[in-house]
């Protein structure tokens, strides 16, 4: 039954963090964006304590994971989940309240996805266990290289079996909370390297380095246009060692990729919903300072009777409602165990083009204001 | 619990329109549109199917369904894959019989709806569009005054589909000339009425295949009975919702047939050694094409949903979705336009077609109903 109304259980979650957004990340978020790179104590403790408490959020995770199942013409009838959706829903609150303090969340992110996703159960308990427990931690998922970004199958970096360790070396950029994850807490990165460069994309495996392992560096981190609270780092791998279970999944050249790639079925339109976030956000300021202002946006007159104004935020409604529609069919997909990989991708492509285009509008109706630092649209806009 | 799932009820519809679609409809498109009519055999066919009559009362002689939105906007996205003339042409009597079945009174729901439960397409309408350059459905300029028992209608109207040989036309009015969707009623008028001047046939840019006429409305009387709803009136904004989640639907079929079209012929056109489809200018557009006509589905889908609640935001969710797929629809037509390239631009293929037909969604309001 085709059906758009979200579950109590969702709203309630929704509600609760709306509060947690407007209290803590609204008043934080341009200090992190004028500090890049400073953390914001407050709100990683907060939530590390939160985070802490429901298991290091690795009940979600566990379920966030489950991959596409194959086999869709099967008659049985399968069960629904809700778990990517029960995201989507949070992700978007979290990011309206900030989307760089929501990525410089203390949480297994990424890299605990991957875990999550291909990890063995005492992988699992290795890796993920230490996010229920001591200080703050981040794990990191380090993919692009600096001659590899979407066409992942072009990996350089290299891992390479001596004795009873692997070797890695290459470069890997753009890792986000990188410096987070392996220097400044005690968490770990997902790196993708290929064991066999003939093979392409089936040598292509990943492997978790923990944090402080000799051999690894961060090497820089990105002073960035937006998104200033999260650290996007480089880290250089130079005969890293690390133990031989440090794999995930199956080492044969043969098999993996396909699943590895899987992991962004379900990325992806947790990326769109928290661009949604940001896009409601300044949405959100433009229809307040009309409001205020009494400025009238009248629904149901012919477009051509229109203000510019009441025309374009029309818009910018219309297309923020488009976006997470196809983001919310991606995450159903995902929960009802439907291939999605086409709509997940098409929900983040138009995803991104769509807020870059409604915040650049906000910046625009509001004119100096909407320029100016003293009001965070100007940021959503970069973010 | 959010689902994106069609029930085994709406796949049925869905399919069952699908299928008129690929036989009946697509098959006689070019033909219609170059001819400017649609044949009778293909509205008696889709009659038959129950495409109008189905959501009918039965002791009105109905079939009973439950009518929904979001099953309207299922089968219209098929109807107008094939053709959006013939699936408004086809879906021209429920102009009139779904306000009369939603906001009627019992007398007039006794008086009229049998008509549409008969075995012959029935020729009704309804006159809501008006010839002039801000057309606003929240200031018509037609108005209604009422004097001793009866309204007098003063006006003109335009798009009125299948005008010329109507049975019953339903007509909208603003009451005494106020602006104001509250202000606005709605107008059973039989054919032959004095004061009902039937104008001659309209040449349009697009949907030539669909009949539209002018009407003039000179001192027209109407009974107070007569008045859809009777005193208390309708719900103007829930019909003109209705309507936009209908159109918005459509325009995501036209969009997709355009997208469907030009990705077959961007897979088979061979240039400089590869298909074009190879070429990311061909392939990104393509791809947004395709995600733009299935955000105009899932637009049509959700206002269609929060009318089917009764929700109160369903009024600025359909006026949303619409104002989104006007712009959409033509994008994505032109886009198709153009991937095809010189060969576009010959009537030997649909998308030129498409293209036209599209570019009335913008203007074109209330012409379309579930």
């Amino acid at each position: 039954m085709i059906d758009f109304e979200l579950t109590a259980g969702q709203k309630n979650m929704q509600k609760m963090i709306h509060g947690l957004a407007q209290g803590m990340m609204r008043k934080w978020a341009r200090w992190a964006d004028d500090n890049e790179h400073k953390r914001v104590d407050e709100w990683v403790n907060f939530m590390w304590g939160a985070l802490k408490g429901m298991g290091g959020g690795m009940g979600s995770m566990d379920k966030k994971i489950k991959p596409a199942a194959e086999g869709e013409g099967e008659k049985k009838e399968k069960k629904v989940g809700s778990q990517n959706m029960q995201l989507s829903v949070m992700v978007e609150e979290l990011s309206w309240g900030d989307g760089g303090l929501y990525l410089a969340m203390p949480f297994p992110g990424l890299g605990g996805a991957a875990v999550m996703a291909a990890g063995t159960p005492e992988q699992k308990e290795r890796f993920l266990k230490r996010f229920t427990e001591g200080s703050p931690k981040w794990a990191a998922m380090a993919i692009t290289e600096p001659g590899a970004g979407s066409d992942s199958a072009a990996i350089s970096t290299t891992a390479v079996k001596e004795g009873d360790k692997w070797v890695l070396n290459g470069e890997k950029i753009f890792v986000t909370a990188g410096k987070n994850s392996v220097e400044d807490s005690e968490g770990f990165v997902v790196a993708w390297a290929t064991v066999d460069k003939s093979a392409g994309r089936a040598g292509i495996k990943s492997f978790i380095v923990e944090h402080h392992t000799p051999g690894m560096k961060v090497t820089k981190v990105e002073h960035k246009l937006g998104i200033r609270a999260s650290d996007t780092a480089a880290i250089v791998f130079e005969d890293c060692k690390i133990p031989l279970d440090n794999i995930l999944g199956n080492p044969e050249v043969k098999k993996g990729f396909r699943d590895v790639m899987a992991t962004f079925d379900a990325t992806r339109p947790m990326v769109a919903a928290s661009a949604i976030g940001v896009g409601r956000a300044a949405l959100e300021e433009v229809q307040k300072q009309f409001k205020d202002a009494g400025v009238p946006v009248r629904y149901g007159m012919s477009a051509n009777n229109m203000t510019s104004r009441e025309r374009d935020l029309m818009m910018m409604e219309a297309q923020l409602k488009a976006s997470r529609l196809l983001s919310w069919r991606a995450s159903w997909m995902a929960d009802a165990g439907i291939h999605n990989n086409m709509e997940a991708s098409a929900a983040k492509a138009k995803t991104g083009k769509a807020i870059t285009w409604i915040t650049q509008k906000a910046v625009e109706l509001l004119g100096p204001l909407g320029y100016s630092r003293k009001i965070l649209v100007e940021k959503w806009l970069r973010d | 619990m959010v689902s994106f799932m069609p029930s085994e009820d709406q796949k049925m519809i869905q399919d069952m329109a699908r299928d008129f679609a690929i036989n009946e409809i697509r098959p006689k498109a070019r033909d219609c549109d170059e001819g400017d009519t649609v044949p009778e055999s293909v509205l008696q066919a889709g009659w038959e199917l129950g495409m109008v009559n189905a959501v009918l009362p039965a002791e009105c002689g109905g079939s009973g369904m439950e009518r929904s939105a979001v099953t309207g906007a299922l089968m219209c996205e098929e109807l107008a894959w094939g053709d959006l003339s013939i699936a408004l042409a086809l879906l021209s009597p429920a102009l009139f019989c779904y306000p009369v079945m939603e906001c009627g009174t019992e007398q007039q729901k006794k008086t009229y709806l049998p008509k549409f439960c008969e075995a012959k397409f029935y020729r009704a309408t309804s006159a809501l569009v008006e010839p002039q350059f801000d057309f606003d459905l929240s200031a018509l300029k037609t108005k209604a005054e009422k004097k001793g028992g009866a309204y007098v209608l003063n006006g003109a109207k335009c798009f009125v589909p299948l005008g010329l040989n109507a049975e019953q036309y339903l007509i909208w009015a603003a009451l005494d000339g106020k602006p104001g969707y509250e202000n606005v009623a709605g107008f059973i008028v039989g054919r032959g009425a004095s004061g009902l001047k039937i104008g001659e046939r309209e040449k349009n840019m697009g949907i030539k295949a669909l009949e539209t006429c002018e009407l003039k409305l000179e001192n027209l009387e109407v009974s107070a009975d007569n008045r859809l709803g009777g005193e208390q009136g309708c719900d103007f904004g829930r019909v003109a919702s209705l309507s936009k989640v209908a159109l918005t639907a459509m325009a995501s079929g036209v969009g997709r047939a355009s997208m469907e079209y030009a990705k077959q012929y961007a897979k088979d056109r061979v240039a400089f050694g590869e298909p074009i489809a190879h070429r990311q200018a061909i392939a990104f557009m393509l791809a947004e094409m395709s995600w733009e006509a299935d955000a105009m589905r899932l637009l049509a889908w959700e206002a269609g949903w929060t009318l089917d609640k009764k929700m109160e935001d369903g009024f600025k969710s359909a006026c949303l979705a619409k104002l989104y797929a006007d712009q959409s629809v033509m994008w994505i037509t032109d886009c198709g336009l153009q991937i095809l390239g010189g060969h576009g631009y010959i009537r030997e293929h649909p998308v030129e077609l498409w293209l036209r037909n599209a570019r009335g969604f913008a203007t074109f309001e209330g012409l379309g109903t579930v």
